[in-house]
Formats: C-alpha cells, sequence, structure tokens
C-alpha cells in the first residue's frame, strides 16, 4: 500500500511520548503515597512499641502481718500501713540493717504500697487477726527491671537498681499484670501510680463544651452569612475575617481566653469550661468555612423549588438547604473537634497544664487534657514515663478514631443523594 | 365581549443593575387558557415569567416597575405577602427538580406547610388527588415512600407538577418544562398541561414553536426586551402582524 494514512492508527512518536509523561507522573504519585504511607505505619508502630509497656505493672508480693497488735479492728484506718510495709520488708530480708541498707529496700516497693495495704484490708476485713500474703505495686524502677529496661550486665553504679536490690527482687515472688490502674488514676509523680483518667476526663469534657459552643454558632453563622445575609462590603469583610481567624497560631486564642475569660468574666483557671471556650474560639472558623463551602455545594435548584412553593426563606433553609448540607456541616465539626483535641498551646495559657491528681467531677473543677498530660509526661525524667507518654498517644489516637467513626456514621445516616 | 382576564401586566419594566432586561411589557392573560411565551434566548420571557410569582425579588440587583395584577391585586404592591402569593401562583423548573425526600412528602410539603390540610388521611388525600391530576399516581402508586429522585426525567417533572398543583394555585408558571426530556415525556406533559388548563390558568416558556402550536391557545412573542405580539395562537402562527414575528416563527431568526 502507498497510502501515507495507512499507518495512522500506529502509535507516532509524540504520543509514546506522552504516554511516558503519563506513565511517569503515576509512578511519582504512587511512590508519594508509599513514602507517606511508610512514615504513618513507622510512626504507629513505634509508638504501640514503646507504649505497650504501659499496659503492664509489677506486682510484688509481701507477707505481712495483720495482727491486732498492729491494726486495732475497731479503728482500721488509724493503723500505720507504711510501718507494716516495711515491716514486712525487714523480716523477708532481715539482712537490711544499715540505715541506706533500709532505703533501698524500701525503695522496691511503690510509695503507694500502704495505701493498696489499706484498701485491701477495707474491702476483706476478714484478713485481720494473722499473717497475710498480700500483692502490692513495685516501684517504677523494679518494673523496669521486670520489663528489661535495665541492664543488669551493667556496672552496678550506672545503673538505678543495686546488686543486692536485684538480689532481692530475684528472691521475692513478682508477677506482671494488665495495668488497670493506668485507666483509673489520674497523674502522679510515681510512674507506676501514674493514670490516664483524669486528662481524658478533662480532655472529654472541653470538647463537649467545645462541641456545644461552636456546633450550633458556627453552623448559624454560616446559614445565616450564606443564605440571608446581603452581599456587600460588610459580608466580604466578615468573610476575610473569618478566614483569617482560621489561621492565626492557636496559642494567641489562648492569651484571649486569659484575658477575657479568666480575667474579665472571672471564671474558674484551669476548668475544662474555660478549655472548651478557648477551643471553639479555635474551631469556630474552621467550622463555618467548611458549613459555607457545604452550603454553596447544595443546588440553587433545590432552594428555587422550596422558595417557589411558598416556602418563606428561612423554611426552605431549614427544610431543605440545611439537611442537604448536613454532612458538610460534620465533616467541619469533626475536622475542628479533632484540631481542637490535639490542641496544647491554649491550654497552656489558662493553665490547664496544672498537675492534676483528681479527676475532674464538673466542668468547673480543674483538668487537664491529653496533649498537655503528653507533654508532661515527656517532660518527666523517669525511665517509666518514657511508655506512659506513648500509651497516653495511643489513648489519645484512639479517642480521635472514636471520634472520626461517630462523625461517619452520622453523616452516613443524614446523607441523601440527589 | 370577553371575559376580564385574570392577570394583566401593565407598563413592566425589569432592570438587572442598569440594564434593562423588560421594556414596557403590557400583557393580559385570560383564565383557564394556556397562554405561551415565545422568543429567542435572552428576550426576557422567563424574566416576565419570573415577575409573576415574584421569584426575581431574589435576585438582589433586580428591580421590577410598572404594574401586575392577578384578580385585580397588584401583586408588588407593599402589602402583599410573597409567601401567599407564591401559594396562588406555583411554580415548575426547567430542569425537574423535585426535592431529595420520598414522593408522598414531596407533594405533601406544600398543603403542609401552607397549613391547608390537618388530619392524615386528609393528607393523603391530597397527594392522592395531585398525583392523579399529574398522571403520576398509576405510576408511583406502590411506592410513594421511595425518594422523588429515584424517578426518571418526564415522572420527576410530573411530580414536580403535582407537586404545585397539591397547594391549589389560580396560576400554574411553567419555564420550558419539557426542555429536559424526551420527545415521548414531553408529549404526556403537554398532555397534562391540557388537561390542568380545565382547573388552573397556565403560562408557558417554551423554546419549541411547535410546542406553543399544540399546547397554547394564547401566544405572546417577546424580543430584546419588548413584547412584539399577542394574541390567539392562530393568529400569532398563521397571520403574524409584525415582521420580527414572522421571522421568528418561519426560522429567520432565533
Amino acid at each position: 500500500m502507498t497510502n501515507p494514512d495507512a499507518n495512522f492508527l500506529k502509535g507516532q512518536k509524540h504520543l509514546t511520548r506522552r504516554y511516558r509523561a503519563e506513565q511517569r507522573f503515576q509512578w511519582i504519585g504512587r511512590i508519594a503515597i508509599a513514602a507517606s504511607l511508610t512514615f504513618l505505619v513507622f510512626m504507629v508502630a513505634s509508638i504501640f512499641w514503646q507504649g505497650k509497656g504501659a499496659l503492664i505493672t509489677t506486682k510484688i508480693a509481701l507477707t505481712v502481718d495483720l495482727s491486732t497488735e498492729m491494726i486495732d479492728p475497731a479503728n482500721i484506718k488509724g493503723a500505720s500501713f507504711d510501718k507494716i510495709i516495711k515491716l514486712a520488708l525487714r523480716t523477708e530480708f532481715p539482712e537490711a540493717t544499715k540505715r541506706k541498707q533500709k532505703k533501698r529496700l524500701y525503695a522496691l516497693v511503690s510509695s503507694d504500697a500502704g495505701f493498696q495495704l489499706r484498701d485491701q484490708i477495707l474491702e476483706g476485713p476478714a484478713l485481720l487477726g494473722a499473717d497475710q500474703t498480700i500483692w502490692v505495686s513495685a516501684s517504677d524502677d523494679v518494673d523496669m527491671l521486670m520489663k528489661g529496661h535495665i541492664d543488669r550486665n551493667k556496672p552496678q553504679n550506672s545503673r538505678r537498681l543495686s546488686d543486692q536490690q536485684i538480689s532481692w527482687i530475684d528472691a521475692l515472688l513478682v508477677k506482671q499484670v494488665f495495668n488497670t490502674g493506668f485507666f483509673t488514676n489520674g497523674d502522679s509523680r510515681e510512674p507506676e501510680l501514674a493514670g490516664i483518667l483524669s486528662a481524658l476526663v478533662g480532655s472529654a469534657l472541653s470538647l463537649l463544651i467545645c462541641f456545644a459552643l461552636s456546633f450550633p454558632i458556627g453552623i448559624m453563622s454560616a446559614i445565616y452569612l450564606e443564605e440571608f445575609a446581603k452581599k456587600g462590603r460588610w459580608s466580604d469583610l466578615i468573610e476575610i475575617n473569618i478566614n483569617n481567624l482560621a489561621a492565626v497560631p492557636s496559642i494567641v486564642f489562648g492569651l484571649l481566653g486569659l484575658s477575657i475569660f479568666l480575667n474579665v468574666f472571672g471564671l474558674p483557671r484551669s476548668s475544662p469550661l474555660v478549655g472548651g471556650m478557648v477551643l471553639s474560639l479555635m474551631t469556630l472558623p474552621t467550622i463555618i468555612i467548611a458549613a459555607r463551602a457545604s452550603l454553596r455545594a447544595v443546588p440553587p435548584s433545590i432552594r428555587e423549588a422550596a422558595l417557589g412553593m411558598g416556602a418563606s426563606p428561612v423554611q426552605a433553609t431549614f427544610h431543605h438547604v440545611a439537611p442537604l448540607a448536613m454532612p458538610g456541616f460534620l465533616t467541619g465539626t469533626i475536622v475542628g473537634m479533632a484540631q481542637a483535641l490535639g490542641e496544647t498551646a491554649p491550654l497552656l495559657m489558662i493553665g490547664m497544664v496544672a498537675f492534676i491528681v483528681d479527676i475532674p467531677g464538673s466542668i468547673l473543677e480543674p483538668a487537664t487534657a491529653l496533649p498537655v498530660q503528653i507533654f508532661l509526661w515527656a517532660d518527666s525524667p523517669e525511665r517509666a514515663f518514657l511508655e506512659k507518654t506513648s500509651a497516653a498517644i495511643i489513648v489519645l489516637l484512639i479517642f480521635l478514631v472514636l471520634m472520626n467513626i461517630i462523625a461517619i456514621i452520622l453523616r452516613k445516616k443524614y446523607e441523601i443523594r440527589f | 365581549m370577553q371575559k376580564t382576564p385574570l392577570i394583566t401586566a401593565k407598563d413592566v419594566d425589569v432592570f438587572y443593575g442598569t440594564k434593562q432586561a423588560l421594556d414596557k411589557i403590557t400583557l393580559d392573560i385570560p383564565e383557564h387558557k394556556v397562554t405561551s411565551l415565545i422568543g429567542p434566548s435572552g428576550c426576557g420571557k422567563t424574566t416576565f415569567l419570573r415577575c409573576i410569582n415574584r421569584m426575581n425579588d431574589l435576585v438582589d440587583i433586580c428591580r421590577v416597575e410598572g404594574q401586575i395584577e392577578i384578580a385585580g391585586q397588584d401583586i408588588y404592591a407593599p402589602e402583599v405577602d410573597v409567601v401567599a402569593l407564591r401559594a396562588h401562583v406555583g411554580m415548575v423548573f426547567q430542569k425537574p427538580n423535585p426535592f431529595p425526600k420520598s414522593i408522598f412528602d414531596n407533594v405533601a410539603y406544600g398543603p403542609k406547610i401552607h397549613g391547608l390540610v390537618s388530619t392524615k388521611s386528609d393528607m393523603e388525600e391530597v397527594v392522592e388527588w395531585s398525583l392523579r391530576k399529574a398522571g403520576l399516581w398509576e405510576e408511583v402508586k406502590d411506592r410513594l415512600n421511595e425518594t422523588g429522585t429515584g424517578l426518571s426525567g418526564g415522572q420527576q417533572q410530573r411530580l414536580c407538577i403535582a407537586r404545585a398543583i397539591a397547594v391549589k394555585p389560580k396560576v400554574i408558571l411553567m419555564d420550558e418544562p419539557c426542555s429536559a426530556l424526551d420527545p415521548i415525556a414531553t408529549a404526556i406533559i403537554e398532555e397534562l398541561i391540557d388537561e390542568l388548563r380545565k382547573k388552573f390558568t397556565i403560562i408557558i416558556v417554551t423554546h419549541s414553536m411547535q410546542q406553543a402550536a399544540r399546547v397554547s391557545q394564547r401566544t405572546a412573542f417577546f424580543h430584546m426586551g419588548n413584547l412584539v405580539e399577542s394574541g390567539a395562537t392562530k393568529t400569532i402562527f398563521t397571520s403574524p402582524q409584525d415582521e420580527r414575528t414572522q421571522n421568528y416563527i418561519t426560522g429567520r431568526i432565533g
């Protein structure tokens, strides 16, 4: 064939080049995704690896003398439980006679051991009257040794436990159990006692306040601005300001909270109420922007249909437009809330950085929040706080995932196809 | 002697900002007839249609001057409630736009917000009546709880008509109701329009001159914001007075 067009369907040079460029681009995209996934997996895996230790704690069995000489059954609370614990340790290891040795011996059990003994007796007064074997928490150093974080082969003076202490531990009956205290205790200076509950409750209460304030205010502002406000210089000005607010560093909102909520309004310092209010200042712009975008995405034909039926603008908005924009509202809210959950800086400004042992019972009591707790633990020198830090991060991540799951379920529920 | 028209428009000017979209439109629309508004794109026929139920109020920069009376009442008078007006002047749009709710709720929405029915059985009656009038009842009676957006295009448009007539308006405005539909669906809607004019007064904007000729008794021809000619459809199509009308219906402009 001599027809010059005979090959018109075959690939030509510039076509092959085009396909190659396409291939190249796809590969770059795949590599980018693989890289980010690797980082993510690495991060999560390392956090879990470090944090899993916090779920285990070490207990020591002690044979304590609970005779009536030591404890008056009529006045159990008046007894000196610390003394009983110390006595038990001394009877076990009579060789510790010098003051320094005794101190080292006592350091094997947690400073909470006396209280644990008391609680067990109050729970079961039948224990009284004879020698009993009870389990008490070991100190964090013992816990670290059991978990292999203290190296026995190192010379004595470069580890936190002496050879004698290690030999005592080996002689004692020791077990590793699930650390329920981590989920039921507040913060503590002793790593083996420190728990996440007060921070968790503080975060939950703050977020509740934040949601209760920012969701209605944000959605209403968005609906008003998008559906009712006259477009003009004022609405432009407001829009620009809201967009700028979304980019303001969060610590500035903390300063605002400090000067307005605490100093002017006189609300209680360190409380989840103020924390939630400050966080809602921060989430509001996010929610408003997302909600306006989702309102704008509702087809105008729906608005016209409703208005053409004789619905008033408010009816048209709330019966038809807002329900269609609901998934968008929820997405914006959850993005804002997730930001708020991880926010530390503004909370530092209003005093939620305090060392809080008690679990806050109301929104007016002092509390701390999960990210602040993580920050505090990461700052502590004890080796045992390292795993607590990671475990707290795991709790924070699980909290976040749960929040997102709820949002997805709600969104699915409200999603209407059109 | 002719009956007094239901709608009379007198010297209606419409401005979008500084641009004049309609210029001194004076038109009478008789009751229980189909009046079609024809003309090339951008001639102002849809603008005029939207003046009749004041949908133009929604456009910030739109300004309407002149007088439109429905049954002797000036609809642009300050005491007129737009919501009440729209309950009497229903509208069917170019693209079918049922609410993303059930078929039942679509039709029931109007009577509900205007408080026309009080009991559930009354509502069911109104919904059935409207759907029957719109010729949709037989097709959807077993699936009233399914969403209205799941219907075919033609069915959706009939659902929109059912929704509009459920509040028993005096006038139904139709803005190119068949432009998004296939010929069969169009034919069904056209039949329906003819049926509906017994109860309602219908004004229809259409791009199809065949459609105007088929469904309407009166026709008004718009051109560049002016009402060029209006009269009985037959007269307009057979012996137009104005040269522009003639050019348009014979396909020389458009």
